[in-house]
């Protein structure tokens, strides 16, 4: 059976692709577009390390069809930063040491991002709910949560 | 690898035709956050995905009746930003605010959550409480339920071949009325109930229950709307006698499992202390409205 043509926009570019049905979105970016930002830790939806922005709304790409990005608008972390000037986010990020390995710090932008974008101004406690579904195994979360802490508070102007 | 077909159907007699044609090797696609799951690790192994996200009906909120009709495909992300139903079904929007992170309620649907038919789903507690009845098309056409009557085990629903669950409705909600839903989980967050536990009750002006409904999560196959414990609660003011009355007839009612998550003893413990809990929730909120 021929594969299914699909046409989207990812990160703001109108974007074509081939896939399978049960070819998920992840695997979609990294294998056929590689866009290999978006990682890949459980592929069932529980780390958030895949995590992505599908109209507007922050999912994990692990629990989404390519075939559902059919006339839709996809922003992964490739698109976060403009050019090479980094968001306030992975400037604060690398300031803070808010990583380690790596894997998990994609889904943590976008996430964050996502939360930032809805709430310029949150408390630890929703910083700390809204980042549940992301999952970091070197950190212990402070670091990662401070750190988007303090860019809401230099995006507000603080 | 056997190639799966997909389709993408605009309406519900499309929707239906594709399931009928298909014979039950079909699944339906909402959010996904459980299908595609149980498909990567081989537990459902369609032939052809019907997403039915692009069908208007299915994605609709509207006012209906005096209550709600909504969409099975909307998320739960969808249902508490709503700007009138989290205050109307404050019980019915813990719930869907209790299932999964921030990136799952964003996908996963009211609709999936209850044909998936876990016996720890949290929405459906709730909403059996809320008295919701949902709307299910099929090849003789479209047929109405209640909430208690879809599933019928782990996993398997009563919904016939070629059907599928197209909306809910809540209903209007009563001037003196309340609902709160509760759960327990050994941690605050990202995890599937031990035990959960909705009601929804309503007091007159004298502060006398005139109706509830009670229902549990995660203590038998199936979640249970518990005519036992409403009983306990009409009629009375919802003293302490009654309340504990509601707490026996929530443990009493429990046929659950021993698990990793809880013991037979504990959940059946817990039924109670938690249906007293979420009783009490729902009462300060009937007073208040």
């Amino acid at each position: 059976m021929a594969k299914h043509h699909i046409t989207t926009t990812i990160n703001g570019e109108p974007t074509e692709f081939l896939c399978e049905s049960q070819q998920t979105l992840l695997d979609v970016l990294r294998d056929e577009l590689q866009l290999t930002g978006s990682k890949e830790g459980c592929a069932s939806g529980d780390c958030g390390a895949c995590s992505v922005m599908l109209n507007g709304r922050l999912v994990c790409s692990c629990l989404v069809l390519g075939i559902e990005a059919e006339g839709a608008s996809v922003e992964t972390i490739e698109g976060v930063a403009d050019g090479d000037r980094l968001h306030p986010l992975q400037q604060k990020f690398l300031e803070e040491a808010a990583l380690q390995c790596g894997i998990c710090t994609p889904g943590f932008i976008v996430a964050a991002k996502a939360l930032l974008e809805r709430n310029s101004n949150p408390t630890e406690t929703e910083v700390r709910y809204w980042l549940a579904g992301n999952l970091c195994r070197c950190t212990g979360y402070d670091k990662i949560v401070r750190a988007v802490l303090d860019t809401a508070a230099e995006m507000r102007g603080a | 690898m056997k190639q799966i077909r997909f389709a993408a159907p605009t309406s519900v007699e499309e929707a239906v035709r594709l399931l009928v044609d298909a014979g039950g090797a079909a699944h339906v696609l909402a959010g996904g956050t459980d299908l595609l799951v149980q498909m990567r690790s081989g537990l459902r192994r369609p032939d052809l995905i019907v997403d039915v996200k692009r069908i208007p009906e299915l994605r609709a909120i509207a006012q209906e009746d005096g209550g709600w009709r909504i969409g099975a495909a909307v998320a739960g992300a969808e249902f508490n930003e709503h700007p009138d139903l989290p205050a109307v079904w404050p019980g019915v929007a813990e719930a869907f605010d209790l299932i999964g992170s921030t990136q799952i309620q964003g996908r996963a649907s009211l609709g999936g959550n209850l044909c998936n038919a876990s016996p720890a789903a949290d929405s459906v507690p709730a909403m059996m409480a809320a008295g919701a009845t949902c709307r299910i098309a099929g090849p003789g056409g479209a047929r109405e339920a209640n909430i208690e009557e879809i599933c019928t085990g782990p996993g398997q629903t009563s919904l016939a071949q070629g059907e599928f669950l197209v909306s809910f409705h809540l209903p209007a909600r009563a001037v003196g009325s309340g609902d709160a839903y509760l759960r327990f989980i050994p941690r605050t967050e990202m995890d599937i109930a031990v035990v959960g536990a909705g009601v929804n009750l309503t007091v007159d002006g004298d502060g006398q229950c005139t109706s509830a409904r009670v229902a549990l999560g995660a203590v038998a196959p199936t979640a249970l709307l518990v005519q036992e414990c409403a009983e306990a609660l009409i009629g009375t003011k919802l003293d302490d006698r009654a309340m504990g009355a509601l707490a026996a007839a929530a443990s009493a009612a429990c046929r659950p499992i021993d698990d990793k998550r809880g013991t037979v003893e504990f959940r059946t413990k817990v039924a109670g202390v938690l249906a007293r809990r979420a009783a009490a929730i729902a009462l300060e909120r009937a007073r208040s409205n």
